[in-house]
């Protein structure tokens, strides 16, 4: 009778089978401290004295705990910390917005109209996905340097709204493709031209995917350290991630507690995007199909 | 209102793969016209064509008297109901039937008289607050008639709405369909591969196979007197049973292994070989009156309560399949004579051409 009442538990088969089941919580819960070692080391760092630090006694809990590096990251810059924050959430929106409508609209005309080339340029945008950074960096760079864009934001934003990013129009042109074409052909017969199409009918229907490309894309911004570092020198403009940079002198001597503690902060708007997106994430990549 | 729809040697080609031949159609005004043909005939892509979802590659399709080939689908004056009703999921029905109004921008009144109206006709009106997901498939099915009727077009289309649903529902659905049909008096064109549906609510049937009419008419015309033996054996359940023969002098025929007297149909020159057809409800076992067909031994029974299926093979080696009203008292294994009336009998040239005496 034991047996069949844990039948359909994972792991509950078998004598024994809380023990089973047991172990390999244990396992599975070490494992994921070992991943997050770094992190909780880098927010014992952030709260306790810097003297603590580098010493013999490095381990995770720390002996005394002051929010002193953090006040100090906050206000310790010529920069108020709070602007570089600002500065990269509202390049991130832009950016974000920009992809993310330009990608839409790209990848609609590729899975749904039809016109001279398109094989040949849907081919084309794919290979783009195989161009190392690294590649176009400085072309890109002396392109800016001539419209006089350098030293501010307009490289880092600018180009999202022209459908740079290849790996977002593939992805929605996937979706696209699972979206039955008869709801285009019944929108057709009812009146609309493409464009309404386009809002009316596929857009409201993509959701899952326009939210997996706004994540993703604002990740991937948020995070970007090299282009701002390329295209950015006046401090007041800095990114979060040219912030933390900041705290890493040249000169050798670094406020690692201060860096710490800033990070563990720029941290949080990921964290949060991931603990409140996290299911519309995995139904925009899972999906290549609409549920019907 | 009715209007009428002209195709003038239309022509469809993917390429170099011709799928619709030179096709020539009068659909009478008013009508309710189906067409039937086997997977891959082109009736769907036919179909399509007249609603403007896919180009014409060659000849002329006129709609009111007005040639209609480069004419964009919304004007037209058509609304179709797809197979899978295409109803907008993430809209209400509401929604869903207010949506081509909307584009066409009628006044929220108008759309708002319209939108009960229809739900009013189709019974959908408790659904109105709901998303398609939300509803049976005959819920479904309605929704999309219904956002058929609110644009108030000249001709209706239909491309096999009733495949999707069960049995009883299809019958169902197929009564209100043609209820609507003499409510609203409209040119409808429907697309089925299902002859059943066909007979049973068509006034013409346009029969259709690999892009070429096989056959036009009304259901009974084409039961009574089917133009070649495609349509014969398409038309009709169980299929009409078909035989060699050869011609005789005197209006006979000789058919597994006797001699059929035809009470002078045309036959042709004597010799020549013949497709002989007879459909199963025209066989008489037992004792019957009409010509003697032989002896049959029965295989397999099938009582359907109003009616018994016989599956018999003849003394000379075809098979048949009888159908005989009411309960027969046959078993398997034993041997029956057949007979048929020669007025029920059809005879095939080797083109498959029927020959009319």
């Amino acid at each position: 009778m034991t047996e069949a009442a844990h039948h359909d538990m994972p792991g509950r088969t078998g004598s024994h089978p809380y023990l089973r089941s047991g172990l390999l919580h244990a396992l599975l819960m070490a494992a994921s401290f070992v991943m997050l070692y770094p992190i909780l080391w880098m927010l014992a760092g952030s709260l306790r004295p810097a003297s603590e630090l580098f010493g013999g006694d490095a381990g995770l809990i720390p002996s005394q705990v002051t929010l002193k590096a953090y006040a100090d990251g906050w206000f310790g810059l010529q920069v108020n910390f709070g602007r570089f924050f600002l500065n990269s959430l509202a390049i991130s929106v832009l950016a974000t917005l920009g992809n993310v409508f330009a990608a839409s609209l790209v990848a609609f005309a590729f899975a749904r109209l039809t016109f001279f080339g398109r094989r040949f340029w849907f081919a084309l945008m794919l290979g783009t996905l195989m161009l190392p950074y690294h590649v176009t960096l400085i072309p890109q760079y002396v392109l800016f340097l001539k419209l006089g864009w350098v030293n501010t934001w307009l490289p880092l934003i600018v180009p999202k709204y022209f459908a740079v990013d290849a790996f977002f129009i593939f992805l929605m042109v996937q979706f696209f493709r699972g979206i039955p074409r008869e709801l285009d052909e019944a929108a057709r017969m009812d009146g609309c031209s493409a464009w309404r199409i386009y809002r009316k009918v596929i857009l409201p229907l993509s959701m899952p995917v326009l939210a997996t490309a706004a994540i993703f894309s604002f990740i991937w911004t948020w995070e970007d350290f090299f282009g701002p570092l390329i295209y950015i020198s006046n401090m007041k403009m800095y990114t979060v991630q040219l912030g933390l940079r900041s705290f890493v002198d040249s000169s050798g001597t670094s406020s690692w507690n201060e860096l710490f503690a800033m990070s563990i902060l720029s941290l949080v708007p990921i964290f949060l995007i991931f603990l409140f997106f996290q299911r519309l994430l995995i139904e925009g990549i899972a999906t290549t199909g609409l549920k019907r | 209102m009715s209007t009428s729809i002209q195709l003038k040697q239309v022509v469809k080609r993917y390429g170099s793969l011709e799928v619709i031949r030179g096709i020539d159609l009068d659909i009478t005004p008013g009508a309710f016209t189906v067409f039937v043909g086997p997977s891959g005939c082109g009736k769907s892509t036919l179909l399509r064509m007249i609603a403007g979802l896919e180009t014409i590659t060659g000849g002329d399709l006129m709609i009111g008297g007005a040639r209609m080939n480069d004419v964009a689908a919304s004007k037209r004056g058509i609304a179709m109901v797809f197979q899978s009703y295409a109803l907008y999921p993430h809209m209400t029905v509401y929604k869903n039937l207010a949506f081509g109004l909307e584009t066409a921008g009628y006044r929220r009144d108008e759309i708002d008289r319209r939108v009960k109206t229809a739900a009013e006709t189709l019974q959908i009106t408790p659904y109105l607050g709901r998303r398609p997901k939300a509803l049976s498939g005959g819920q479904r099915q309605r929704v999309a008639i219904g956002r058929s009727i609110v644009r108030d077009p000249n001709i209706f289309l239909f491309d096999e709405p009733l495949s999707n649903l069960d049995a009883e529902l299809r019958v169902q659905m197929r009564v209100e369909i043609s209820k609507l049909h003499e409510r609203l008096g409209n040119t409808m064109i429907y697309v089925t591969h299902d002859q059943v549906e066909a007979m049973t609510m068509a006034d013409r049937i346009v029969v259709l196979k690999d892009g070429r009419v096989m056959q036009t008419g009304s259901p009974l015309d084409l039961y009574n007197t089917p133009a070649n033996r495609f349509v014969a054996g398409f038309i009709g359940s169980p299929k009409m049973n078909f035989l060699e023969a050869q011609a005789l002098d005197g209006g006979a025929v000789a058919l597994a292994g006797g001699r059929f007297e035809l009470n002078g149909a045309q036959t042709g020159a004597a010799g020549a070989q013949l497709t002989f057809g007879i459909r199963p409800e025209h066989i008489t076992p037992g004792n019957g009156t009409g010509q003697p067909l032989g002896e049959a031994k029965v295989h397999l029974v099938e009582h359907l309560g109003g009616s018994t299926v016989l599956h018999v093979t003849l003394a000379a080696g075809p098979d048949l399949t009888v159908v005989a009203p009411g309960q027969l008292k046959v078993t398997s294994g034993e041997t029956l004579p057949l007979s048929a009336d020669p007025a029920n009998c059809h005879l095939f040239d080797p083109n498959g051409d029927a020959l009319r005496g």
